[in-house]
């Protein structure tokens, strides 16, 4: 689905990923989890065209895409749910979503454009019953919601979120998570980058760990979340005394 | 005063508030597209007034009209193409002071093609001494025809924008601009519509004022600063507001020649202006929840 070979990326002279390799296989959730600062949110900015990479290649189902647009990216595939959500404030819930079918509606699709909108609402029942506020109006689990659901209708064959559970209350956070194994389940690839470590790897099939523009590390979700050094670094004190874990 | 009198000067402040109010909106589109003001604004509208006057030479005065807009929003898409589109993250400031070199450009280009002979449209209807009674007040038919294709082109860009796929692009750009283009949305071609959209305003304005303020290739810059003040007045980027403002400043201008001396009619916008920057420098109706991010 997506394979990444030796990027690089530097925001002038500060260079910020470093030989990033990593691939995600069709239907598979992959985490990358990391600190603040580790570039995690640059190398999905990559992936989606927001930022030139300077070395290195991306492949999107075998397609070379790192010199692509953004617009362009979306086109073929490949959907970035932002860190912060970014819905469109000043537009109600269901122009955000006609918003993200652009790319579907362009191509003449309504009629699939009307059933993914019944499927955006039957993920996040909330969204249709908000349908005509406005989306800056909404809670932050919302706004993610409808940020996923955004992203959603233009039927990526990739779904890329950045930091999902970020600024949330932990019960809606649980919630994010598992939508996020939802729309797995129903057939969507998903590459996920988290600070909450513990969070995106119960839910990920494999995960990477970036550090200071590197990866260090990488493994399925279990070897990771079995890992010392991941354990000690990521997870928390408590996590040596849960070994309990699995995909919910 | 005279209920006659009171009506005749609210009708000129109306009738200029709605120009302002266009020129105004004008400001808004782009300022939305892009976080620019374009200091070119105004000399959209002179070249409406100078292209539809040039055409009406061989021309009927609707198809004048039409032409001059469709011609000045080809200028206006051209000079976004040229100057702003390339730019590889352009900074704010860099493509403001780019406007502004495009209205010198574009005044002078007019002073070469036109000369500096003052020119006007003939009255849509009538002619200069027709006129028709309000409340007992005498009015030019061509002050209907401006309020009502101004409010009609109002009516026209806001419901663009609410119910067409275009203008609910145009609006997320604004919202969002990174947003947007994670959507697919054509973030550039959207911009160059901006400067299409708002350059058709100006022209449009332009040719409807014309008979009433005669046109050169000056006037530019006095009905920019007028829209500038009201788009900065009702808050950037809220183009209802700007009606408002626009209508305000139009009705303060045309009373405020009751009291003093007509020379000072100009200086009234600018010390709106000044007093808004100072005082609320988010505009009169700033409070809104869902303004801009």
């Amino acid at each position: 689905m997506l394979r990444i070979r030796n990027l690089d990326v530097a925001y002038g002279p500060v260079t910020v990923l470093r030989r990033i390799s990593l691939h995600v296989n069709p239907g598979e959730v992959v985490a990358i989890v990391g600190a603040n600062g580790a570039g995690k949110t640059t190398l999905l900015k990559a992936v989606s065209g927001l930022v030139r990479p300077r070395a290195g290649e991306i492949a999107l189902q075998g397609r070379e895409v790192s010199r692509e647009s953004a617009e362009r990216i979306v086109a073929l595939g490949c959907s970035h749910v932002p860190e912060g959500r970014q819905v469109f404030a000043s537009m109600s819930v269901h122009e955000n979503l006609l918003m993200g079918a652009h790319v579907q509606l362009r191509r003449g699709r309504k009629d699939q454009v009307k059933a993914d909108l019944e499927r955006v609402y039957r993920l996040f029942p909330v969204l249709e019953k908000r349908q005509r506020q406005f989306a800056g109006t909404l809670s932050g689990g919302e706004q993610q919601m409808l940020a996923m659901g955004r992203a959603l209708m233009a039927r990526p064959a990739l779904l890329m979120l950045d930091e999902p559970s970020m600024g949330l209350a932990p019960l809606v956070m649980k919630d994010i998570f598992a939508t996020v194994s939802r729309i797995s389940a129903e057939g969507s690839t998903v590459l996920l980058v988290e600070q909450n470590a513990r969070g995106a790897l119960k839910i990920a099939h494999r995960g990477y760990v970036l550090e200071t523009g590197r990866i260090v590390l990488s493994g399925t979700a279990e070897e990771l979340l079995a890992n010392r050094d991941v354990q000690r670094a990521y997870l928390g004190r408590e996590a040596a005394a849960e070994p309990e874990r699995g995909r919910p | 005063m005279a209920r006659e009198l009171l009506v005749q000067y609210l009708i000129a402040g109306l009738t200029y508030g709605v120009i302002y109010a266009v020129v105004g909106i004008g400001f808004n589109i782009i300022y939305n597209a892009t976080g620019i003001i374009n200091f070119a604004q105004g000399e959209f509208v002179m070249l409406g007034g100078m292209i539809a006057v040039t055409l009406h030479g061989f021309l009927p005065l609707p198809a004048a009209i039409a032409g001059a807009v469709v011609l000045t929003m080809a200028v206006g898409a051209l000079v976004e193409m040229l100057f702003i589109r390339w730019l590889v993250k352009p900074s704010v400031l860099r493509m403001i002071i780019i406007t502004i070199g495009v209205s010198i450009l574009l005044r002078e280009a007019a002073l070469l093609l036109w000369g500096n002979a003052v020119r006007a449209l003939p009255y849509f209807t009538g002619n200069e001494v027709t006129s028709v009674g309000i409340l007992g007040a005498r009015v030019s038919p061509q002050v209907l025809w401006a309020v009502g294709v101004c409010l009609a082109l109002v009516a026209a860009i806001t419901a663009w924008f609410r119910w067409t796929s275009w203008g609910r692009q145009m609006r997320a750009c604004a919202a969002n601009r990174v947003a947007a283009s994670l959507c697919g949305l054509p973030t550039r071609n959207l911009v160059t519509l901006s400067f299409v959209l708002s350059a058709g305003m100006g022209a449009l304005a332009g040719c409807v004022v014309s008979p009433i303020t005669q046109t050169q290739y000056s006037v530019g810059a006095g009905l920019a600063i007028k829209g500038f003040t009201v788009a900065i007045l009702g808050g950037l980027g809220n183009s209802l507001a700007a009606v408002a403002a626009g209508l305000l400043l139009g009705v303060l201008e045309s009373f405020s020649v009751s009291l003093l001396p007509t020379a000072y009619k100009d200086a009234i916008s600018i010390a709106v202006l000044l007093l808004i920057l100072f005082v609320r420098p988010t505009g009169l109706f700033a409070a809104r929840l869902t303004s801009r991010v």
